[in-house]
């Protein structure tokens, strides 16, 4: 299985990356951008055949390591041999 | 008494801490690999600054995972002293040994430079040598030093006057000018409820010589070095 991981900064956090690249945009003629919030992709290849387990385990690894609740939401999706 | 430095690789403030120490305080110095599975009977257990394990994926996330930080969660339970300085306030806070987490400056820009700090508490072993509100001037160097939590966990430190260092100017006065790195409510350093587990991003060890154009950090060190033993560890 492969798990698809997107880690983003909780709405109520700031992300001055973000402003500064929707400021980046606005310059090179992109106004119709009103909000840009950056945050991370994580791709995990998981030796688990069974994509209930799957998600339960990455669902874990984003609640222990790959975010932090304090600051950041995560997504993910998991995919079986390249499809999902 | 005797101080414990932690050292993890990327850490960079570990020697000017150790010298600190052991040069100017003369208190007994032990570096703490983050390997290392013994506290080797420090009294105080020092997380300096730097870029832990390369600051990977978030700044101390990583770090918090190390055998030595098994050690330092027990220590801090049993109510020893622990001190994170700007990446070691980043790890307690990953370790959850204090609440909040410290995200990019607002600036964006990684901010060098001198700060002053209103001191809030001086009941604690950390701050026993200051006077109440005093203005403490302390560099800064960081990129992520701006101090976040959620609206409940902040009221509560607000409460329960968690906060210890907050930057403001000269005059002690706490103003958005102040801030060199948009930490709400201008935090710069917060204790844990216990009053046992300090975290603050200036760093005290490289201003407690008058060479280095400072001396506020030392007070510090030596109320740390005055009042370890005070402190009781189960």
């Amino acid at each position: 299985m492969i798990a698809h991981i997107i880690v983003t900064p909780k709405p109520v956090v700031n992300d001055p990356q973000g402003v500064t690249v929707r400021q980046g945009l606005a310059s090179l003629g992109f106004r119709e951008v009103l909000d840009v919030r950056v945050g991370k992709y994580i791709e995990l290849s998981l030796d688990i055949s069974s994509e209930h387990e799957a998600r339960e385990r990455v669902e874990e690894m984003c609640r222990q390591l790959l975010a932090n609740h304090v600051i950041e939401d995560f997504r993910f999706e998991v995919i079986r041999n390249g499809r999902r | 008494m005797k101080f414990g430095v932690v050292v993890f690789p990327g850490t960079w403030s570990d020697r000017d801490c150790g010298w600190v120490i052991d040069q100017v305080l003369g208190a007994e110095l032990i570096y703490l690999w983050h390997k290392d599975t013994d506290l080797k009977e420090c009294d105080c257990v020092i997380l300096p600054g730097g870029f832990a394990y390369g600051d990977y994926l978030r700044t101390g996330a990583i770090a918090r995972f190390a055998p030595i930080m098994e050690l330092v969660g027990e220590f801090a339970d049993r109510g020893g002293l622990v001190w994170g300085i700007c990446n070691g306030f980043q790890v307690l806070c990953e370790a959850g040994l204090l609440p909040g987490a410290l995200i990019r400056n607002a600036s964006l820009e990684f901010r060098c430079e001198w700060t002053n700090l209103l001191v809030e508490r001086t009941d604690l072993p950390f701050t026993a040598r200051c006077n109440e509100r005093d203005v403490l001037r302390v560099p800064i160097a960081h990129g992520e030093g701006s101090y976040f939590a959620d609206p409940a966990t902040l009221s509560r430190l607000e409460q329960r006057g968690q906060v210890v260092f907050r930057y403001c100017d000269t005059d002690g006065r706490v103003v958005p000018n102040a801030n060199p790195n948009g930490s709400l409510h201008n935090i710069a350093g917060i204790i844990n409820a216990r009053g046992n587990v300090l975290g603050m991003m200036p760093h005290p060890e490289r201003c407690s010589e008058a060479e280095l154009g400072g001396t506020d950090g030392l007070k510090l060190f030596r109320s740390v070095a005055e009042n370890a033993l005070k402190v009781l560890v189960s």
